[in-house]
């Protein structure tokens, strides 16, 4: 050990302090990290305190990129692998097993809510629409990322076609596909985007991948693409479009599925 | 202003012991309190940090993670073998068994498949969503708390006089690598070579790293930012780079501990919390009156 220069008085409190010390950073680790458990559950003093900086990192998101800052797009050189599915990838439902087996013939694209013109579109009225291609980067809150590229229809011309009351503030998806179950019954998958994110340019109603018409893993026929987003906030197996102008009739009331089980609605992080 | 070092003589009750050591006033409340508060928030990133990589336990090269080719440079798992289930950890397809710490752990009978162990994640269960919530809150606290840090250290001087490397630094060098390899430590007002390098590396190196690297992640930030992930060779290498700091910063902080409790953890502790801090007597080589500015 070291050479100290310290009187025999101080050597005493330093054998007290390291014994501290260490009981102290050994009941830390085998304790585990439980101590903070049950103050981070949704609604608990510690995580809504915690939260409120999400709101921080959405208003400084929002500073600094606007509403037409574009999402980097890649090269046809950058797509090496089919896009990963996540989620749900084969909807277990009746009503999208029976469209499905019709190849989406009886599917429709309702536009609702608080619009002027409530929309029903068919899979072939929303490919006529002008469309866009886009070579972009997907990454998951998990943390991995997939490169592809994506054919749709723009959000913007749907809620133009619509016409947009002017007090709706959300695009609420809803989806055919089942995520959980609960004891009131299925949970079809849900989420919203507020109405900068919906007219931003990138933001596309997806139905070919990778020049394919959209696979069901993917979301067939039609899945949301917001490419400064992460992928919880594009859902798929796309059915309705509903305009809102807050989250009190949506699931939990956070805005979303993953929202209502704890994650921030503003996925830009 | 305190920045400026006062000496005090040796009298009343925290009066040195030995009757030429000093007390000098060493740390100014800016470095103390910045110290503190990135301490509180390095423990609660760290712990999240870890939850969010459990979401993923690989980490990849370029600009996206590879599951139909292979770019993963480090993987944390459990598998399946004849003696059970066991967790691995592969680094740059070296795999090692590392049941009961990563990839396969628990209380006995009660292991599950998680990558960093429940003891060393915030919260203890799987939850990458709170995970997230903890990391942001403390990452706006450690980014403002290092901004304000520079801000003081370059008013009142502490990065000039204390952090800049000088000519000097370089010849001291070699003997200060000896010196820290014989545990004997010179108690002066001003920073060795070592720590100079050390916390300069971790001010102006690794935090640094580490907010724009997780700016890098994000797909928001990426639309502001474009060049970032250009510059870093991709989000996912970003992310690796992200990661392989944070290894880093927890080796600082166990040769930042070990050193304190060689160096006499008391002395440096009072430095941290109240900015005083005991010098050695004046030297009797001239080596040590050199470096007791």
């Amino acid at each position: 050990m070291a050479k100290f220069q310290i009187s025999p008085n101080f050597q005493i409190s330093r054998r007290k302090f390291l014994t501290a010390a260490s009981l102290g950073a050994s009941g830390i680790m085998l304790s585990g990290c439980d101590a903070f458990d049950s103050q981070l559950s949704i609604g608990s003093g510690l995580r809504s305190f915690l939260e409120n900086s999400n709101g921080l990192t959405y208003r400084a998101q929002r500073l600094l990129a606007g509403r037409d800052k574009l999402a980097p797009e890649f090269t046809e050189a950058d797509i090496r692998q089919p896009q990963r599915p996540n989620g749900v990838t084969a909807p277990d439902d009746d009503t999208y097993k029976g469209l499905l087996s019709n190849n989406f013939a009886d599917w429709r694209l309702e536009v609702s809510g608080l619009v002027e013109k409530p929309l029903s579109l068919s899979r072939e009225q929303v490919q006529n629409m002008p469309s866009r291609t886009q070579i972009t980067r997907h990454d998951c809150v998990e943390g991995w990322s997939c490169i592809a590229k994506w054919t749709g229809t723009p959000l913007s011309l749907v809620l133009d076609q619509a016409v947009v009351k002017p007090q709706a503030r959300y695009v609420m998806f809803h989806c055919l596909d089942t995520i959980d179950r609960s004891l009131s019954g299925d949970i079809k998958y849900y989420g919203t985007i507020d109405l900068i994110d919906a007219r931003h340019p990138q933001t596309i109603l997806a139905y070919g991948l990778n020049g394919k018409p959209l696979p069901v893993e993917n979301g067939a026929p039609l899945r949301v693409r917001v490419e400064r987003q992460l992928g919880y906030k594009m859902p798929k197996y796309l059915y309705k479009i509903e305009l809102v102008d807050g989250f009190a009739n949506v699931g939990g009331g956070r805005g979303g599925y993953w929202e209502d089980n704890g994650y921030d609605w503003y996925g830009g992080i | 202003m305190e920045s400026v070092a006062r000496s005090q003589s040796a009298t009343g009750p925290d009066a040195p012991v030995s009757s030429d050591s000093t007390l000098i006033y060493r740390q100014s409340r800016w470095t103390r309190l910045t110290h503190w508060i990135w301490a509180i928030s390095l423990f609660f990133m760290l712990l999240s940090g870890l939850q969010i990589f459990n979401a993923r336990p690989q980490l990849y090269i370029g600009k996206q993670s590879g599951f139909g080719y292979n770019n993963t440079i480090f993987e944390i798992g459990a598998e399946n073998t004849s003696a059970g289930p066991r967790g691995y950890t592969e680094i740059f397809g070296h795999r090692f068994d590392t049941t009961g710490v990563l990839g396969w752990s628990g209380p006995p009978g009660n292991e599950t498949a998680r990558g960093f162990p429940s003891w060393a994640t915030i919260p203890s269960y799987y939850d990458l969503g709170t995970a997230r919530v903890v990391h942001f809150f403390f990452a706006w606290i450690l980014t403002t708390t290092l901004i304000v840090w520079l801000v003081a250290s370059l008013v009142n001087g502490h990065i000039r006089r204390d952090l800049a490397p000088r000519l000097d630094d370089l010849k001291r060098l070699p003997r200060d690598i000896v010196d820290h390899a014989k545990l004997k430590f010179h108690h002066t007002r001003e920073y060795n070579t070592l720590q100079k390098m050390a916390y300069g590396g971790v001010l102006f190196v690794l935090l640094p790293l580490m907010i724009i690297t997780g700016l890098a992640m994000s797909p928001s930030m990426n639309s502001v930012l474009p060049f970032l992930n250009e510059v870093l060779g991709g989000r996912q290498t970003a992310r690796t780079i992200h990661f392989t700091a944070m290894l880093l910063l927890v080796g600082f902080f166990i040769i930042h501990i070990l050193m304190i409790l060689a160096a006499g953890p008391i002395n440096e502790l009072r430095s941290i919390i109240t900015g005083w801090y005991r010098t050695d007597p004046p030297a009797h080589d001239d080596k040590t009156t050199e470096r007791s500015a």
